[in-house]
C-alpha cells in the first residue's frame, strides 16, 4: 500500500471511530434513560397489564443496544455470532413457552 | 521437536506428555482410552444386570445393589463413554477435516478432557464409598433427593465437572469449525463429519446449560438445604423432569448425529461415490437439532401434563422421522450403483441402517401418545432407546474406529478380528434387545431387579442374557484387535483411497497436521485433486514457520482442585470440617486459573529450516 492512500484512509478511519464514538455514547445514554423509565414505571405503580409489556419491550430494545452496539454485531463478519445469539434467544424463548403453556393451559 | 519425537522415549516420558499435551490428535487418545475405559465399567455392569435377570426369582444382586447397577450403567454409557469416545473421533478427524493444525483453543481441548476424566473418576469412587446413586440415570426427584447416603451426592458432582468439560469441549469444535477452515474450505465444502459435529456442537452449547441448572438445584436441595424439588415445602419434583429432558433430549442427538456423519463419510469413500443429497443431508441434519428442542416432553407423557401438550409434543417427536428418513434414504441412494467395497468398517455401517431403522419405528410408536401409556417404563422402551443408541451409536464408534485407526495410530485394525467382532456384537445386539420388546409387551416393567417364574418371561430373558455374553465377547475381540495392531500392518497415508483431507496427511499426522495448509477446491477436496490426476493437495502457502501451543499440565491441575472440592462438596453436610477441603480445591484450581491468566505462554514455532530438513 503506497503512503498516499495510507493516511486517506486513515482519515477515513477516524471519521469511522468519531461516528462510532458517537453511537456508542447515544444508545449509551439511552440506555440510562431507559433504565431510569423503568424505575418511573414500577415507582408510579401502574396497572400491571401495562407495566409489565412495557418493561419488557424496554428490555428488549436495551438488549438490542447491547448486542448491536456494544457487541459489534452490527459489524460485517458476526454473522455466526448473530446465529449463534439468536439460535440461543430461540431455545430458551420455546422452553420457556414449552414450560408456560403447559403450566397454564 | 519433531526429531525428539521420532526417538525412542522412556515410560516416563510419554506419562508426562500425555498429562501436558494439548495436540488434538493426542488428546484424541486420551479421550478414546478414558472413554474405552468407562465403556468396559459400563459393560461389566450391563452384564451384571443380565446375569441378575438370567432365571426367574435370581439372588444374585441385592435389590439395592441392582439399583446402583442400572443408575450407573446408564449413566456411565451415556455420560463417560459415549459422548467421550465421539469426543475421541471428533478431536482425532475434525481439525484434519478442515485442514486446521489444532483445534481453536488446544487448552480448554486439554481441560475439557481432565474435566471429563475426572469427573467420571469421581462418579466411580462412589462405588468404594458406601454405595453407588440409586435413582436411575434420570435422577428423577424426589427418589434423588430423598436417597439415602452420598450416592446421588457423587452423581451430582461428578455429572457436574464432567458436564463442565464437555460444554467446554462442545465451544471448541464450534470456534474451531467457524474460524479455523483452511482456504477454499467453505461452509458447503466441509465433509458431513464435520458438518454433524459442528450441529452436535450447537446442542451440546444449548442442552448442556439446562442440565448444569437442574444438578445445581438438586446439589443445593441435598446438601444445603434448600426445597426446589420438595413438595412439602412449595417446591415442584415436575421441574427436574423437565430440566432434565430439556438437556436430555437433545443429548441424544448429540450422540447420534456426528455419527450420521460418520456414516455418510464411510458410504460415500466405500461406495467411491459423492455423498447422494449433501445438500439435503446438512440441511436435514439442522432440522433434527432445530426439532430435537422442542420434542423433551415426550419423556413425560404420563406425567399428566394434559392432552393439548402431549399432542403437540406427539405431532413435533413425529416430524423428526422426516428428516431422519431423508438421511436414510440419502445412504441409500449413496449406496446405488457405486462400486462397493466391503470391510469391517462397512459392515458396521450397513448394519447400522435397518438396525437404527427399526429403533426410529418404534421411536415413532412410542411417541404415540395413547400407546405410550401402554409402553411407558416397560421394556418395550429399554429396547426402543438400545436399538437407537447402540444401533446407532455405538455401531457408530466402531464403525469410525475402524475407518480412522491408521489415521489415529498408524496401523490397520486386523480385518479377520474386526469381522469376528462384528457379526458376534451384531447376532449378539439382536438377540438382546429384538427380544426385549415383546418382554415389554407382555409387561415387563424397567427397573425391576426379578421376575417371577410365573410371569412366562423366562425364555426372553435367557436369550436377552445369551446376547449380551456375545456382545462382551465381541468387545473382548475388539481390545484384543487394538493391542495386537500395535505390532500389526503399518497403515500408509491413505488406505481407503479416501475423499476427505484428512487421508491427504500422513498415517498418523505430524504434530502440526499440514507442513502446508492445503487450497480446498472442492466437496470431497482430495478427490478433486486425484480426478485431476494429482497425488497430493495443492498448497495454499509458502512453506514458512508454523506457531504451535506449548504443552501445559495447568488442566490436569485446574480438574485436579475441582476433583478435590467435589469431596468436600459431599462430605461437608456429615462434618463442616469437610468445608475445608472444598475451599481448598476450589482456591487451588483458582490459582490454576490465575496462574494461566497471568503468565504469558505465547507457544513455540516451528522453523522453516526444520520443516525442510524433514524429508516426507
Amino acid at each position: 500500500m503506497t503512503e498516499n492512500t495510507g493516511s486517506k484512509l486513515d482519515s477515513f478511519q477516524k471519521k469511522k471511530n468519531k461516528e462510532e464514538m458517537q453511537q456508542q455514547l447515544i444508545s449509551f445514554a439511552l440506555m440510562i434513560v431507559f433504565t431510569i423509565l423503568a424505575f418511573v414505571v414500577v415507582i408510579t405503580g401502574m396497572d400491571k397489564m401495562i407495566a409489565i409489556p412495557i418493561l419488557i419491550t424496554l428490555a428488549v430494545v436495551q438488549v438490542g443496544f447491547q448486542f448491536y452496539y456494544f457487541m459489534h454485531m452490527k459489524h460485517e463478519g458476526h454473522e455466526m455470532a448473530a446465529v449463534m445469539i439468536y439460535g440461543g434467544v430461540w431455545a430458551a424463548l420455546l422452553t420457556l413457552a414449552g414450560l408456560t403453556v403447559i403450566t397454564w393451559w | 521437536m519433531s526429531i525428539a519425537a521420532t526417538q525412542k522415549r522412556g515410560f516416563g516420558a510419554v506419562l508426562w506428555d500425555y498429562l501436558t499435551t494439548v495436540d488434538h490428535k493426542k488428546i484424541a487418545h486420551l479421550y478414546l482410552f478414558g472413554g474405552g475405559l468407562f465403556f468396559l465399567i459400563g459393560g461389566i455392569e450391563a452384564m451384571l444386570i443380565r446375569i441378575q435377570l438370567i432365571k426367574p426369582d435370581n439372588d444374585f444382586l441385592s435389590a439395592g445393589l441392582y439399583n446402583e447397577m442400572i443408575t450407573m450403567h446408564g449413566t456411565t454409557m451415556i455420560f463417560l463413554a459415549a459422548m467421550p469416545l465421539i469426543f475421541a473421533i471428533m478431536n482425532a478427524v475434525l481439525p484434519l477435516q478442515i485442514g486446521a493444525r489444532d483445534v481453536a483453543f488446544p487448552f480448554l481441548n486439554s481441560l475439557g478432557f481432565w474435566l471429563f476424566m475426572f469427573g467420571g473418576i469421581l462418579l466411580n469412587c462412589s462405588w468404594f464409598l458406601g454405595g453407588a446413586p440409586d435413582a436411575g440415570w434420570t435422577g428423577y426427584a424426589p427418589l434423588s433427593t430423598t436417597s439415602p447416603g452420598h450416592g446421588v451426592d457423587f452423581y451430582v458432582m461428578g455429572l457436574q465437572i464432567a458436564g463442565a468439560g464437555t460444554l467446554i469441549g462442545g465451544i471448541n469444535f464450534l470456534v474451531t469449525v467457524v474460524n479455523m477452515r483452511a482456504p477454499g474450505m467453505t461452509y458447503m465444502r466441509m465433509p458431513l463429519f464435520t458438518w454433524a459435529s459442528f450441529i452436535a456442537s450447537v446442542l451440546i452449547l444449548f442442552a448442556f446449560p439446562a442440565l448444569t441448572v437442574g444438578l445445581f438445584l438438586l446439589m443445593f436441595d441435598r446438601m444445603f438445604g434448600t426445597a426446589f424439588f420438595d413438595v412439602s415445602l412449595g417446591g415442584n419434583t415436575i421441574i427436574w423432569e423437565h430440566l432434565f429432558w430439556i438437556f436430555g433430549h437433545p443429548e441424544v442427538y448429540i450422540l447420534i448425529l456426528p455419527l450420521f456423519g460418520v456414516f455418510s463419510d464411510v458410504f460415500s469413500t466405500f461406495a467411491k461415490k459423492r455423498l447422494f443429497g449433501y445438500t439435503a443431508m446438512v440441511f436435514a441434519t439442522m432440522l433434527i437439532a432445530f426439532l430435537g428442542f422442542m420434542v423433551w416432553a415426550h419423556h413425560m407423557f404420563t406425567v399428566g401434563l394434559g392432552p393439548v401438550a402431549n399432542s403437540i409434543f406427539s405431532i413435533a417427536t413425529m416430524a423428526i422421522a422426516v428428516p431422519t428418513g431423508i438421511k436414510i434414504f440419502n445412504w441409500l441412494a449413496t449406496l446405488w450403483g457405486g462400486n462397493i467395497t466391503i470391510n469391517s468398517t462397512m459392515l458396521w455401517s450397513l448394519a447400522f441402517i435397518p438396525s437404527f431403522t427399526i429403533g426410529g419405528m418404534t421411536g415413532v410408536m412410542v411417541a404415540t401418545v395413547a400407546a405410550d401409556y401402554q409402553y411407558h417404563d416397560s421394556y418395550f422402551v429399554v429396547a426402543h432407546f438400545h436399538y437407537v443408541i447402540v444401533g446407532g451409536t455405538i455401531f457408530g464408534i466402531f464403525a469410525a474406529l475402524h475407518y480412522w485407526w491408521p489415521k489415529m495410530f498408524g496401523r490397520i485394525l486386523n480385518e479377520k478380528l474386526g469381522k469376528l467382532t462384528f457379526w458376534t456384537f451384531f447376532i449378539g445386539f439382536h438377540l438382546t434387545f429384538f427380544i426385549q420388546h415383546f418382554l415389554g409387551l407382555m409387561g415387563m416393567p424397567r427397573r425391576y431387579w426379578v421376575f417371577h417364574s410365573g410371569d412366562h418371561l423366562d425364555t426372553g430373558n435367557l436369550i436377552s442374557t445369551i446376547g449380551a455374553f456375545l456382545m462382551a465377547f465381541a468387545v473382548i475381540v475388539f481390545v484384543i484387535n487394538a493391542i495386537v495392531s500395535a505390532r500389526g500392518e503399518k497403515a500408509p497415508a491413505d488406505p481407503w483411497d479416501g475423499r476427505t483431507l484428512e487421508w491427504a496427511t500422513a498415517s498418523p499426522p505430524a504434530h502440526y497436521n499440514f507442513k502446508q495448509t492445503p487450497l480446498v477446491r472442492g466437496l470431497d477436496p482430495l478427490w478433486v485433486e486425484k480426478a485431476e490426476g494429482k497425488a497430493e493437495m495443492t498448497p495454499a502457502e509458502p512453506l514458512g514457520d508454523i506457531h504451535m501451543p506449548n504443552n501445559s499440565f495447568l488442566p490436569f491441575l485446574f480438574s485436579l482442585g475441582l476433583f478435590v472440592a467435589g469431596f468436600g462438596f459431599i462430605y461437608q453436610t456429615d462434618n463442616k470440617a469437610w468445608l475445608a477441603v472444598l475451599i481448598g480445591g476450589m482456591a487451588f484450581s483458582l490459582a490454576m486459573m490465575v496462574i494461566r491468566s497471568m503468565k504469558d505462554d505465547l507457544g513455540h514455532h516451528i522453523t522453516k529450516e526444520e520443516l525442510e530438513r524433514e524429508a516426507d
